[in-house]
């Protein structure tokens, strides 16, 4: 019997087709903003990723946040984890301690390089990889030791999740180390963001068997710039022509802007769910948080 | 090829040393000179720059070899240096510390362990990580290649081939292994297991 310890996970397990969202704790240490948003998401999503130090720019604590969303909100989180910030040692503990403050979904992150980052020289960690990490979260969860085998006090009572890329290029090393991750005992993926439902479907069907639950990612852009932006400025994502020009017909009228995103990514969800195993779908944003409800919304009753 | 430690000059090395007035150089006949960096022509270069502050200059066979040190520097030559420069890596500048009891400044900056290429450029190809996998990752060191020191395939910071990190210029080691273990026909499924770091206690020292 597979056990399941988060409401997210009873809803995959369920069949049901999931919404999820994501929340980005900054550099501060109040935590009214990320309160405020969760209580916007709260009725439209099963459960909402908070990030880890995204683009390693070093912003308030995932593991804190996501403790502070569900003690204050009430809404189930998905902690992202970088194995960029901490080594082993630091992964374990961590890990001990989000399960102490009832965090029930992981999702491991490699984490962009911290070059790239608010604090460029800073020495970054990974001593184990983001595949090893999910080995390591499978041995803490099914047989109760660390990854050195020391035995750990109480049931670690935690769901594994990993990122995945439909954009990659090349395609086939990414779905192999997918492939190798899914050895390693993952049970969910939550994508990139993707606006080409073809590039989403091709994903999905590369990783037929085993099958983890895949959740394809989306952007809806909150304006024309935005989507323009993402097209030349994003390495890696290409966004459709088709989405761009409906972007810019709506000029800058923000009902018309909602319109174009609830119709255009409205059909997308329909799509995938008629003709995919996708078990749901993860919504990003930037400064557009309340799209997040109105799509689903849009989707009620056919998902 | 030569496998060699690769060395660049210090930032700000003449402001450094603007307030010493005796200065002794020492540079290395090995690493540095291929690298162009503490051969007999840079360190000529430096003794110019600096004119009559300094009292000698060497260029050692290998600096980092006590032997040598031994052999070539005699204690007369630097007795009177307030300080002596180095232009070798951290290993030379070190024996330098440890044969004269002088204060040593390092001219360079010791970088990595690398490959000559046919066109004189050199190429980061080891980390003396203690624990070598290249077996398992068809010959590509992704510890020194990969900007993450990933194990098990490339991340999502991979775009076209190329790394984010250096903004998409270099060749993401990954696709260079995945490439390599598919023209070995190897499996590319199989997890790498966690890197075993040799962690020392300190300083490791082989030899009887
Ligand atoms: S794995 Fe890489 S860094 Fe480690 S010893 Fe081998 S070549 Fe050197
Ligand atoms: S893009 Fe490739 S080389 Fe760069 S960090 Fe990721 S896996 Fe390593």
């Amino acid at each position: 019997m597979k056990r399941i310890f988060s409401e997210f996970m009873k809803a995959l397990y369920n069949n049901s087709f999931v919404f999820t969202t994501e929340i980005e704790p900054k550099k501060t240490v109040n935590p009214e903003g990320i309160i405020n948003l969760a209580r916007k998401f709260k009725n439209h999503v099963i459960a909402c990723n908070i990030t880890d130090n995204p683009r390693a720019h070093a912003y308030m604590n995932s593991i804190i946040a996501s403790y502070i969303i569900q003690r204050e909100v009430g809404l189930e989180t998905i902690c992202h984890m970088t194995v960029r910030d901490r080594n082993r040692l630091a992964l374990i503990s961590d890990v001990l301690g989000a399960c102490a403050l009832g965090i029930k979904n992981i999702l491991t992150i490699t984490g962009d390089h911290t070059t790239m980052g608010d604090n460029p020289n800073a020495m970054p960690v990974y001593d184990i990889d983001s595949t090893q990490f999910i080995y390591m979260l499978r041995k803490m969860v099914d047989e109760g030791i660390d990854l050195a085998g020391n035995k750990i006090d109480g049931e670690v009572r935690i769901h594994i999740g990993a990122v995945g890329n439909p954009n990659a290029n090349p395609f086939e090393p990414e779905i192999l180390k997918i492939k190798r991750k899914i050895n390693a005992g993952v049970e969910f993926i939550q994508t990139q963001i993707v606006f080409d439902v073809e590039r989403a479907k091709r994903f999905i069907e590369e990783l037929k068997a085993p099958p983890p639950f895949i959740l394809i990612g989306i952007f809806p852009c909150n304006s024309y710039r935005m989507a323009e932006f993402i097209d030349k400025k994003v390495p890696g994502i290409s966004v459709p022509n088709e989405y761009k020009e409906v972007l810019k017909k709506a000029n800058e009228n923000k009902e018309k802007i909602d319109e174009s995103n609830i119709e255009y990514f409205s059909e997308m969800i329909k799509e995938l769910k008629k003709t995919t195993r996708a078990s749901g779908i993860h919504i990003m944003t930037i400064k557009y948080e309340d799209i997040v409800g109105k799509i689903i919304d849009s989707v009620k009753g056919i998902c | 090829m030569i496998k060699l430690i690769i060395t660049k000059q210090k930032p700000n090395l003449l402001k450094n040393l603007e307030k010493y007035n005796k200065i002794f150089i020492i540079g290395c006949g090995n690493c540095a000179t291929i690298c162009k960096t503490g051969g007999e022509n840079e360190v000529k270069a430096l003794a110019e720059k600096l004119g009559d502050k300094v009292i000698g200059n060497i260029v050692i066979e290998s600096p980092c070899n006590l032997k040598f040190l031994k052999k070539d520097l005699k204690p007369f030559m630097y007795s009177n240096a307030e300080v002596i420069v180095a232009l070798c890596c951290g290993v030379g500048v070190q024996s330098i510390v440890e044969f004269t009891n002088k204060e040593v400044i390092p001219g360079l900056d010791t970088l990595f362990l690398g490959e000559v290429g046919i066109k004189g450029r050199f190429y980061e190809r080891c980390r003396a990580c203690g624990t070598c996998i290249l077996y398992e990752t068809g010959g590509i060191c992704p510890i020194s290649r990969c900007a993450k020191k990933l194990l098990n395939g490339p991340c999502g910071g991979m775009v076209n081939e190329k790394c984010e990190v250096g903004n998409y210029s270099k060749d993401c080691a990954w696709i260079l292994i995945y490439k390599r273990l598919k023209e070995l026909g190897r499996d590319f499924e199989k997890i790498i297991e966690v890197h075993n770091w040799q962690n020392k206690p300190g300083e490791l020292i082989l030899g009887d």
